[in-house]
């Protein structure tokens, strides 16, 4: 595959530009379809959910510590820890697992 | 209340803006340990950061790069990873004054993002676009240099503190999608259906032939049309107040 960087970053670029900038210019109103409102409103969930299992196990040099940060962190962020706790978290379980892994 | 000068919302917004880009440094920074694992340098991640300001669009955008994807792949997974920002921006031009100039419209959507969009909601009255250029002005350096040194500290540290670091952006997600999931039960039930989809369709014959990029598309899009068909979300409020209500302070990017 022959394919540019730059242009790979113009194309991100202009695709979130478009979806911030067409309703501020041209449609100007709410969105009123309550499935619309729906499907956007669930979309971060899963396609975050999508992102992070089984990726998540996969990022660390041993599938173990990465699910082991993975259990952590859900279990932390289940009982209301705060996004970056719960990242340093993840990471030091990783770290501290790794040493003896 | 006496209206504010432009020049006040724009102190405003840079004293609202700069919590949030304090936050944004440290998160943009995982992302860059991301995008130095999909083989990005410093100043490309600078860019796609300094241009998207998004950091499940962006981490959906490295991870398909990196699996060498078509433009219109690319396309896709942006446009579908933020496809939010659409719902926020629709929010947001209803907070403007009708009568703000195109120009106006065309600087404050550039960055819209959750918490630009939170704390822009929350003003009293008519939105100033000034306070957004505060807030962006010191919001998109703090998320573009942070990834920028994600990258380059990647390429510093040793190994297995980059194998830590690289989960520090699900930790993230996690924290994101699991308190909604612990107080809705169809989130609940999206997540972990999301995640087993995820995984079949990653282990599945057939299905394995899918891209992983294809794979994150094709799932959000069935899956989350499926829950807004059989099970719309209940709204309250009206529409903006809700918006910024479930916009939680630490969020996305």
């Amino acid at each position: 595959m022959n394919r540019s960087v730059n242009i790979y970053i113009l194309v991100m670029a202009l695709t979130t530009y478009l979806i911030r900038v067409l309703p501020l210019t041209l449609i100007r109103r709410e969105i009123r379809n309550k499935t619309l409102r729906s499907f956007l409103y669930y979309v971060p969930y899963v396609t975050l959910s999508v992102m992070t299992f089984p990726a998540m196990l996969e990022a660390t040099n041993s599938i173990y510590s990465g699910a082991a940060a993975m259990i952590v962190g859900i279990l932390l962020a289940w009982i209301g820890v705060g996004l970056f706790p719960v990242a340093v978290t993840s990471c030091v379980v990783v770290f501290i697992l790794e040493l003896f892994l | 209340m006496q209206p504010k000068s432009h020049k006040l919302w724009f102190a405003q917004g840079i004293r609202d803006g700069i919590p949030i880009a304090l936050g944004y440094l440290a998160v943009s920074f995982t992302l860059g340990i991301a995008a130095r694992n999909a083989g990005f340098n410093p100043w490309q991640a600078f860019f796609v950061s300094l241009t998207n300001n998004a950091s499940a669009g962006e981490y959906a955008g490295f991870t398909l790069i990196a699996a060498g994807a078509s433009y219109v792949q690319v396309a896709l997974i942006t446009l579908i990873t933020n496809a939010r920002y659409l719902l926020m921006s629709c929010s947001l031009s209803q907070k403007l004054s009708p009568d703000t100039p195109m120009i106006h419209r065309l600087l404050v959507a550039y960055d819209v993002t959750d918490e630009i969009f939170g704390i822009s909601i929350a003003v009293p009255g008519k939105l100033d676009p000034f306070y957004n250029y505060g807030a962006m002005s010191v919001a998109l350096p703090g998320w573009a240099v942070g990834t920028y040194l994600g990258v380059m500290m990647g390429n510093i540290l040793p190994a297995n503190v980059v194998s830590a670091l690289s989960v520090g952006l699900f930790g993230m997600f996690l924290a994101i999608i699991i308190p909604p999931a612990r107080k809705s039960r169809i989130i609940l039930v999206l997540v972990i259906i999301s995640m087993l989809m995820s995984y079949l369709c990653g282990v599945i014959p057939f299905l394995a032939r899918i891209s992983s990029g294809m794979r994150t598309i094709l799932l959000t899009v069935v899956i989350s049309l499926i829950a807004a068909i059989f099970f719309p979300h209940e709204e309250e409020d009206t529409a903006s107040a809700d918006a910024a209500k479930e916009v939680p302070h630490e969020s996305i990017g």
